[in-house]
């Protein structure tokens, strides 16, 4: 059974990655959170309240299936997907923002603010802050805006008022930007829900603690079911939520490779792409220490992903921390692939994949012919891509 | 006399300053905002209009705690190439002549990018006294306020309306040059009105520590900084000059008329 206990670091550190760089003024508004945090995660009425809402109101726990058509057609090992998207809201998101906008409403705040790239994340707290009614705005790449136009007309008809942000890259590096400002000048009545496992301390302990849900819940299916651990799991990685909420459950089973799947774009050879870890340089972006996409300056380089939810040049600070020290294992995925890992999946087993997912599903294929009959790999299935369909539209067009 | 540089430099300002009864008029560009050249003609015509003290900001590709005005300047900045060791030249061209104490304002991933400790012993070379990070806390901060100690120069921080009495107390032991102390909640740029927070935030630091405090954000007239002048020891304008400069990319004799002519309405008001 899950349970929310001891889950985060005491200072915000892994390794040489994470911390808190942020400006002055936020600095206070995070040691609250922190303390909240910590006086809540031990706080049964909370963690009964959490947990029911998982189970009552998210669906979970989330159904960990045997594709065996796909293991079929590829000819190795048994592929199982942890099917994220059958959650309520399409994701793994909602498991982090019913944690933190609970907080929320415990601290008594009267105002939600979240970023999104691809708008799983803002469908995701626009829902929460609809359930606990708290109002919502999000901020969301220009952009995005555009490329997710069903995600913005969900959040909007949850009650959610969407920004487009017009600065920068007009991506999810800018949402955050501009929700960062925001957080700035309304600290002390907002709320930040942060959707992703980097940003400053205490942020990805935070949404790793919410998303551990999906690495417990797997680890106790996969032994339900084979009796034995998987070899090797796999989760794309934008900023990293769904890939530390696996992880973080087989992260003391040496015998479990853990497999990061970036977004290559165009192909990381040809810079065009979102692979911190593959291609990235440790610096500081968003308030933490990690591997970021940046130039001989210091500056952040634009990036591409056509999955909007990877399309982001840094990373959160565990997964750098986990690639340093070897337990992790991190590639990158083309475009073109993630495409072709969305037609392998809908093809072989009637599921439409997000274009964020597809990338993991896209490793999975490569890697489950060069693996024996007898291997087990746990995909997980982050989200489903119904918000994609526009985008797929043009490429199968 | 030999001439004081870093840390001693900003210390002799402020004294000076005090002992005459006045305040310091901060002034900050956007360096490279339109080219570095123009940059190094405002920071001349600035102290000629009675500027006590420069911030130079180094442009950063994400600056989250600016609002539009700077974020612009910095985009500016960007596209005409301006790179933190071209800031360090344009200083070192500067120091050739002005002895107006100059500090950097810059994110922290470009001084991390280009090494702490040799940024700290090439800042100092080319002349620059001090550096404010926007993004650092006074907890972060040691790794780069270690090499600047040692090479002289200030790492400034900041404190803001919801610093608690630990987190002030924290800033203040840490210090070095002066405090920037923001006035508000939010990012930099102008405002209509000024902010009540400023006032109380003053005095819960002047309570704790004796070094300088400089009041900075939403600050955009001379009627503003003369309000708030007497309740601290210097006096920061940012994103007014900044709008300035915007309004004249096409036209630089102008821009630098007009610039002076605000600097020296500035200066008058917070003296």
């Amino acid at each position: 059974m899950f349970a929310l206990t001891g889950q985060f670091t005491l200072d915000g550190r892994f390794g040489a990655f994470g911390g808190a760089f942020v400006p002055e003024t936020l600095k206070p508004a995070l040691e609250e959170l922190e303390a909240a945090f910590r006086q809540m995660t031990d706080d049964p009425a909370f963690q009964e309240e959490f947990l029911s809402l998982l189970t009552e109101y998210a669906g979970r726990p989330s159904r960990l299936y045997l594709a065996r058509r796909l293991t079929e057609r590829l000819g190795g090992a048994r592929i199982y997907l942890k099917r994220e998207d059958l959650n309520h809201t399409g994701s793994h998101k909602i498991n982090n923002t019913l944690g933190q906008v609970l907080m929320a409403k415990r601290m008594g705040k009267k105002r939600v603010i979240a970023e999104t790239g691809a708008g799983q994340h803002g469908v995701a707290t626009a829902t929460a802050c609809a359930l606990f009614g708290i109002p919502c705005e999000v901020y969301m790449g220009a952009e995005d805006v555009e490329r997710q136009a069903l995600n913005v007309l969900r959040m909007q008809l949850l009650g959610t008022k969407v920004i487009a942000v017009t600065s920068g890259t007009k991506t999810l590096k800018d949402a955050i930007n501009e929700a960062m400002r925001d957080w700035v000048a309304h600290v002390q009545d907002t709320f930040y829900c942060f959707g992703t496992a980097a940003g400053p301390h205490p942020y990805p302990s935070i949404v790793r603690c919410f998303q551990s849900v999906i690495g417990a819940e797997a680890r106790a299916q996969i032994l339900e079911k084979e009796g034995r651990l998987p070899d090797a799991v796999l989760a794309c990685v934008g900023g990293g939520s769904n890939a530390m909420g696996m992880f973080s459950g087989f992260l003391s089973d040496p015998s479990v490779r853990l497999i990061g799947v970036e977004a290559g774009g165009d192909g990381v050879e040809t810079g065009r792409h979102s692979a911190s870890l593959t291609a990235g340089i440790p610096g500081v972006l968003h308030g933490a220490v990690s591997y970021l996409l940046q130039d001989d300056d210091g500056q952040i380089l634009g990036t591409h992903s056509i999955a909007a939810g990877l399309d982001y040049p840094g990373v959160g600070p565990q997964l750098s921390y986990l690639k340093d020290s070897g337990r992790a294992e991190f590639l990158a995925i083309t475009d073109k692939e993630a495409l072709e890992g969305v037609r392998l999946l809908a093809l072989t087993e009637g599921i439409l994949p997000a274009l964020e997912s597809a990338h993991a599903v896209a490793q999975a294929a490569k890697m489950a012919p060069q693996m024996s009959p007898d291997s087990l790999l746990i995909v997980n299935l982050s989200g489903r891509g119904d918000k994609d369909v526009h985008t797929l539209a043009g490429e199968v067009g | 006399m030999e001439e004081l540089r870093g840390t001693e430099r900003l210390a002799a300002t402020f004294a000076a300053l005090k002992g005459e009864g006045k305040r310091a008029f901060i002034a900050y560009v956007t360096a490279g905002d339109p080219d570095l050249e123009t940059t190094r003609e405002l920071v001349l015509t600035l102290e000629r209009k009675g500027a006590s003290i420069i911030e130079l900001g180094v442009p950063f590709s994400d600056p989250v705690a600016d609002g539009p005005v700077i974020q612009e300047a910095a985009g500016r900045a960007l596209a005409a190439g301006t790179t933190l060791p071209k800031v360090l030249e344009t200083v070192r061209q500067l120091r050739r002549e002005t002895s107006i104490p100059i500090v950097l304002l810059t994110y922290y991933n470009p001084v991390l990018r280009f090494g702490l400790s040799r940024f700290a012993r090439e800042a100092a070379a080319c002349g620059v006294d001090g550096v404010i990070v926007a993004d650092l806390p006074a907890e972060e901060g040691d790794g780069l306020r270690q090499p600047l100690d040692e090479s002289g120069l200030a790492l400034i921080p900041l404190a803001a309306p919801t610093s608690t009495p630990e987190r002030i107390r924290l800033i203040a032991e840490k210090a070095r040059g002066f405090i920037y102390c923001v006035s508000l909640l939010g990012v930099t740029g102008m405002r209509a009105d000024l902010p009540p927070d400023a006032a109380a935030l003053l005095e819960r630091v002047r309570a704790m520590t004796d070094v300088p405090l400089a009041l900075g954000f939403g600050i955009s007239t001379a009627e503003h900084a003369a309000i708030v002048a007497p309740q601290c020891d210097g006096v920061i304008v940012g994103s007014a000059i900044v709008k300035l400069i915007a309004k004249n990319l096409d036209n630089r004799p102008q821009m630098l008329d007009e610039v002076g002519a605000f600097a020296q309405a500035l200066a008058a008001a917070v003296g």
